[in-house]
């Protein structure tokens, strides 16, 4: 399977009478893009409001974020099995707007909806400070429940994100980039000669309000399974959850999701990248020990001398990621998994929930529960209500001067465990 | 600028005083530099003085620890330093014990940085790497010549509240202290390049060695459980509505302590979850999910329990330390014990 990825680059958003990419300009016609989106009995009202990159701004409680692509060539089309048929995508070409970004945010769901600031030291830990960000303020219907406005607000960042892709249809990309893997014994042949490597994709589903969607499927209903990494590109996996907002993968996260990229950089010099086995992340026993049989049995099944085992969330999914790596190293397929800390805040402090000697090669994204001071911002999108509640905030967090302290936990994609970013964290 | 005031400590070996003999020495102020003092002061040129040193024998410090510790608390304070140095202990047993006591007292009371070096197997290392810095040195006083300059450099910088590098570039033992830094690559790419490396048996270094889990061994079953008293203690967060302790959602800092004794079961209206790690709606419709107590009372009343305790004890465990559950769990377990209850059911979501 073979795609082409078209970047245009956006550096500038603004809005304008017709929605359209000109001279890297992504200009939105603001009441089209309202109007899409408010047919639906369960929102009340939407706002859409900018942020460039190094303004005074502060996003939040942010829900979701999500990139705008389209799909121009090749079968199925971006987030197959929601916003479309289910047919198969990850082949042929597919547009887009690289540089900025849908943000769904509102009135709080649960207690896990994060922040993006748009400069200072916060815009350091989020990858989102670097978009020109296209935020939806979305305000629910009376009456409606956590569960559905969940929902309500996850639709709408989709369908933002699609109908915008649109204004990349018929522009020139700046860059193409092309990603192929091919069948099993066609790949293991291209490269004999190379580490045939895998990637263990762990999706959440712990379940209320903790889910991820394949094509459609809630994934706590899935078996572990193959997919074409491209499949990825196209929206086959989105995100539908609440847990902490460091180390949640947003939509954006599973479009854009590095593990995926860096595999195909090393691809053909040092590896061999085969396809990634997703798997999930449910509560009960017997789904985790099944699904860990299942990765371990499907990584030695394609014949893999390694993978990659990246986590979401953490505490309980530490379970699985520490079953995954140990069955999968007793297959004899030698691991690295991808995960972040919660090591206290004085850092002193055991940093995961579950561990093995097995699992000797980690790559971490950071302790969550560092304290940091988040200064008042000029502009607010979204609302501040919730500071002292959101996971990783505590009483008093949201000052009497406007500035916020917290742990790191509460800006979103922080630590985020597909090694999105360059955070870490050292033995001192 | 006016010197860094540096007090320093050492045994009666390195002062000089003697050997085992004389290791019932007391404590003493001298106003001064003393023996391995010389090689700190010339380290530390002009920025920084040795205004006394203080000698105490090994045997006196640890065999009358109360009072050695409050007559050298003393004797400290009085000199008003700004930062206090103990050592190099190198190999000495007691030596290092006694170091790293008087620093992290002397930490937690006057609240100034202080200092010590060690080696490696020095017992005080183990005891005391998680309080304070201590330097590494070579296991006997041949190394001094080494240890002063790293004591000296990060002495100066923890008295200018500089920031302190990691364990490999400052010389201190490692901590055990999580930190988070900024690596030049993506944590993807770092993972691809780990991977590589570990596939050809090159060498690689893991990010997060892993730790060693403690196991708790399970109690004996309770013979008779008609006479049990049973106390309950949660991790899912309920809390009387309104959550008056504000019990965190996330990495919780507290527990709280809740009376019921007289209610037949928790509803809604009383009771609620501050949990921010799963969907609060079914825990706040009936709190009894969490923490039973419905369900306990109609066995206190058919006699399959003795009594259900008056009490339970409710944290978050979400993304909560280890450390911090540990340290709430040693509290309320001896009041549990003192309490007179004889089983616990642990509940966690």
């Amino acid at each position: 399977m073979r795609l082409e990825i078209g970047e245009i680059l956006i550096r500038d958003i603004q809005f304008g009478d017709r929605t359209k990419v000109s001279g890297g300009t992504l200009y939105i016609n603001k009441s089209e893009l309202v109007a899409k989106l408010i047919d639906d009995e369960h929102i009340k009202s939407i706002s859409v409001e900018l942020a460039k990159p190094g303004e005074s701004t502060r996003i939040t409680p942010v829900k979701d974020v999500i990139e705008p692509r389209v799909k121009v060539d090749g079968p199925g089309n971006i987030f197959p099995g929601v916003l479309g048929k289910v047919t198969t995508a990850g082949s042929g070409r597919t547009h887009v707007l690289k540089g900025c970004a849908v943000v769904s945010c509102g009135k709080i769901v649960g207690f896990q909806e994060g922040i993006i600031d748009m400069s200072g030291p916060g815009a350091d830990y989020t990858p989102f400070s670097k978009l020109f960000n296209i935020v939806l303020v979305i305000e629910p219907a009376a009456g409606l429940d956590q569960y559905g406005y969940e929902k309500a607000a996850r639709m709408a960042g989709l369908k933002a994100a699609v109908w915008l892709g649109e204004a990349g249809r018929n522009v020139q990309p700046d860059n193409i980039i092309s990603y192929e893997t091919k069948s099993v014994l066609e790949q293991a042949a291209e490269y004999p000669d190379l580490p045939k490597i895998g990637y263990v994709y762990m999706l959440q589903t712990q379940g209320l309000l903790h889910d991820t969607y394949v094509y459609g499927v809630d994934a706590k209903k899935i078996v572990p399974s193959l997919l074409y990494p491209t499949e990825v590109m196209d929206g086959a996996i989105l995100s539908g959850n609440c847990v902490s907002a460091c180390d949640k993968n947003t939509t954006y996260h599973h479009q854009n999701n590095p593990v995926i990229t860096s595999l195909y950089e090393a691809h053909g010099k040092e590896i061999n990248f085969m396809g990634v086995i997703i798997t999930n992340e449910n509560v009960f026993l017997a789904d985790k020990e099944r699904s860990s049989n299942w990765t371990a049995k499907l990584a030695k099944f394609l014949g893999l001398d390694g993978v990659i085992i990246s986590q979401e969330g953490f505490g309980n999914p530490d379970t699985d990621l520490i079953m995954n790596c140990k069955k999968i190293e007793k297959e004899g397929v030698k691991t690295v998994i991808l995960t972040d800390e919660y090591a206290g805040r004085d850092g002193a402090s055991q940093s995961l929930a579950d561990s093995d000697p097995l699992a000797d090669a980690v790559v971490t994204a950071g302790n969550a529960n560092e304290l940091i001071v988040l200064p008042k911002m000029d502009r607010v999108i979204g609302m501040l209500d919730y500071t002292d509640k959101i996971a990783g905030g505590f009483s008093g967090s949201l000052r009497p001067d406007g500035s916020i302290e917290a742990e790191i936990q509460v800006i979103t994609g922080a630590t985020n465990e597909l090694g999105f970013n360059r955070l870490s964290a050292t033995m001192y | 600028m006016s010197k860094i005031r540096v007090v320093h400590y050492l045994n009666q070996f390195f002062a000089g005083i003697g050997g085992e003999e004389k290791a019932d020495h007391k404590p003493e102020l001298r106003i001064g530099i003393v023996g391995p003092g010389m090689a700190l002061k010339k380290e530390f040129g002009e920025e920084a003085e040795i205004v006394s040193t203080i000698i105490c024998g090994d045997s006196y410090f640890n065999e009358n620890l109360k009072e050695a510790s409050a007559q050298i608390l003393k004797m400290i304070r009085e000199q008003k330093p700004d930062i206090f140095m103990a050592g190099p202990a190198f190999n000495a047993g007691r030596y290092g014990a006694a170091c790293g006591t008087i620093c992290k007292m002397v930490k937690e009371e006057l609240g100034i940085p202080v200092l010590s070096a060690m080696y490696e197997e020095n017992p005080g290392v183990d005891m005391f790497r998680k309080d304070l810095f201590i330097i590494k040195t070579a296991d006997s006083a041949a190394g001094m010549r080494t240890a002063a300059p790293a004591m000296a450099k990060l002495a100066l910088k923890l008295a200018k509240k500089e920031e302190i590098g990691p364990p490999e570039a400052e010389g201190y033992h490692v901590r055990g202290i999580r930190k988070n830094v900024f690596r030049d690559k993506l944590g993807s790419k770092r993972a691809v390049e780990m991977l590589v490396k570990k596939l050809k048996g090159d060498e690689f270094v893991t990010e997060y060695p892993m730790p060693q889990f403690d196991n708790v061994t399970p109690s004996p079953a309770v013979k008779d459980m008609s006479r049990a008293k049973l106390a309950l203690v949660t991790s899912g967060g309920i809390v009387p509505k309104g959550n008056p302790d504000r019990i965190e959602s996330s990495s919780a800092s507290k527990y709280g302590k809740y009376d019921i004794s007289g209610l037949a079961a928790l509803t809604s209206e009383t009771s609620e979850t501050a949990h921010g790690g799963y969907d609060p709606v079914y825990a706040n419709k009936d709190p009894n999910r969490v923490l039973p107590v419905d369900a306990l009372r109609d066995m206190e009343k058919s006699g399959r329990i003795g009594s259900l305790h008056n009490y339970y004890y409710s944290t978050v465990g979400n993304g909560t330390s280890v450390a911090n559950s540990r340290a709430y769990a040693l509290e309320f377990a001896h009041e549990l014990k003192n309490d007179g209850v004889t089983a616990v059911i642990l509940t966690s979501t």
